[in-house]
């Protein structure tokens, strides 16, 4: 079956886990920016984790099936209509031939997820059908989403119809705090630097993007200059340039990089952070690398414990 | 060697400080091994001029265990265990319409055009490292007496293929990007194709040289690139 777009949004593209193994030839991984949306989507169609599906950046895409299928749309509150009819998010949509489905701008939260039962097909490149915008790799023809593409679903078993109990409040706190692992380079920060990092609000603004969060607050203060011989970015890598202001890099980073890295946000976390306004704020709170994995650890249980009731 | 935390699902391997053919082969040789034991829970590894990124799988492996089992290759991470390098003949444009800044810094090293192409182009460059952009080099090879410091002001846009020198290094953009190297010259081989089965020309690792052609000869080799004909001389 194909869906065609009818208005593509400013930003859609089509994703899926991502392409491992490449960040030594300069390819980032791509995949969502927010990891358990995209997860939930899939999993309330009964794809497989690693099936391809949408994601939106602020507003979200107009389509039509052209069979009968089943969708579902996870992440910020955006509001979700069938032939102008509301419909719920986080909840299977079963569509007839036909039907037109509009995402719209949400209310809270950046990034919206449209999952396909039987997952978006598109070339695999890489091993990965995700889109590197500045690669012009993957997804559909390396590009966003434009009016007038079709794109084609795989074929599988229609799902029964599923509800998430109680929905993630994504985008939703007041200040999201996002946790961090110190380092690598956080000898390069003077003490004051470390203390204004994890004891400041930090706004996002307009320049961000799946590359990176660019954050505007309090300077943080270097010991001896802001340059290092370039090393690695890992995912959530927290580069601070001269001016003193954060950039948390995110799933289609440069592979390496010549600033120095306060911190590391934890990759249960980098989520929360691609789901922040620009204009609102958040806060770092440091913890080990043993606390981050026993809350990793956490985080799968409790994203493979969500509960899904069939409704139907 | 020191470990750095990056977050939960990598460590940072610091093998030195300073930027040397001998550190960065011990990382490039480090990363092999790393490989070549099928390390658990290592998914993958971005070398650099002195460290190794490592990410981990840290569901299938901790922290102190993936440190520990890298700290016991380490010592026998040396140019000994690496494959023969490659060798990798570019060809290279340099005219003044593509070379943006040959005039001036041949002005600038007090050198004619010619001696400062002779020069860059007889040398071989190692690449340490690929990063930034897909498919960019980070090389090193340069002839002292064509060191400049890098450009004063950053051009915001510099053609993909462009092959350019500053501080120690040289390098070769794979897309349109910003920079600040001296623009020497062009090389019609593409760096990154993304429609190609295998988007990516250089590795680390590798040996470079220039070989000079002139326009006529770009130009050719530009069309053959295009219709996909062109094979790379790798040795």
């Amino acid at each position: 079956m194909t869906v065609r777009i009818l208005d593509a949004g400013p930003l859609t593209t089509v994703q899926d886990l991502g392409r491992t193994g490449h960040l030594r030839y300069g390819i980032p991984p791509s995949g969502p920016v927010d990891r358990e949306s995209f997860l939930l989507a899939n999993r309330l169609v009964g794809n497989d984790d690693t099936a391809a599906g949408l994601e939106c950046t602020y507003m979200g895409p107009r389509f039509q099936a052209d069979r009968g299928c089943a969708i579902a749309v996870t992440g910020a509150a955006a509001p979700v209509t069938v032939n102008g009819e509301p419909a719920p998010r986080w909840t299977t949509i079963v569509l007839r031939a036909g039907d037109q489905v509009r995402v719209g701008a949400p209310r809270v939260g950046v990034l919206s997820y449209i999952a396909f039962a039987g997952g978006l097909d598109a070339p695999v490149v890489l091993g990965s059908r995700s889109t590197y915008l500045r690669g012009r790799l993957g997804g559909l023809e390396g590009r966003a989403l434009r009016q007038g593409d079709v794109l084609n679903v795989l074929e599988g078993p229609l799902p029964a119809v599923r509800s998430l109990a109680t929905p993630p409040p994504v985008g939703g706190e007041q200040e999201t705090i996002v946790r961090v692992v110190l380092g690598p380079q956080a000898d390069r920060f003077t003490d004051e630097g470390i203390r204004t990092f994890l004891g400041s609000a930090y706004e996002m603004t307009q320049q961000s993007d799946r590359m990176g969060a660019r954050l505007r607050g309090p300077r943080i203060t270097h010991t001896r200059g802001h340059d290092i011989v370039s090393d690695g970015i890992a995912l959530g890598s927290i580069q601070v340039p001269g001016d003193g202001q954060p950039i948390v890099l995110l799933v289609d980073r440069q592979s390496t990089g010549g600033y120095t890295k306060v911190a590391t946000v934890c990759s249960f976390d980098i989520g929360r952070i691609g789901q922040v306004k620009p204009g609102r704020s958040l806060r770092f709170r440091a913890v080990t690398v043993d606390e981050a994995h026993r809350l990793l650890r956490e985080s799968d249980a409790s994203l493979d414990g969500i509960a899904t009731e069939e409704i139907a | 060697m020191r470990f750095l935390p990056a977050g939960d699902l990598a460590v940072s391997v610091e093998l030195g400080e300073e930027i040397s053919v001998e550190v960065n082969t011990r990382v490039r040789a480090l990363e092999f091994l790393i490989r070549q034991k099928g390390l658990t829970g290592v998914l993958e590894m971005v070398p650099t001029f002195r460290s190794l990124l490592v990410y981990y799988d840290p569901r299938a492996v901790g922290y102190e265990a993936v440190c520990e089992a890298i700290a016991e290759l380490a010592p026998q991470a040396s140019t000994a265990v690496l494959p023969p390098a490659r060798a990798v003949e570019l060809p290279c444009c340099y005219d003044t319409e593509l070379g943006l800044d040959l005039e001036a810094a041949a002005k600038r090293l007090d050198l004619p055009v010619d001696e400062l192409v002779r020069l860059h182009s007889g040398a071989e460059y190692l690449v340490y490292f690929i990063g930034f952009t897909p498919g960019l080099p980070y090389m090193t090879g340069m002839p002292e007496r064509i060191l400049l410091p890098r450009l004063e002001t950053p051009r915001t846009k510099v053609p993909a293929q462009s092959v350019g020198i500053g501080g120690i290094q040289c390098c070769i953009y794979s897309v349109d990007s910003p920079g600040g190297y001296w623009i020497l010259g062009k090389t019609p081989l593409r760096l990154y194709d993304p429609e190609a089965p295998d988007p990516i020309l250089l590795r680390p690792g590798d040996r470079v040289s220039f070989r000079p052609i002139d326009r006529a000869e770009y130009d050719r080799v530009a069309a053959q690139v295009e219709a996909r004909t062109y094979t790379p001389v790798i040795a």
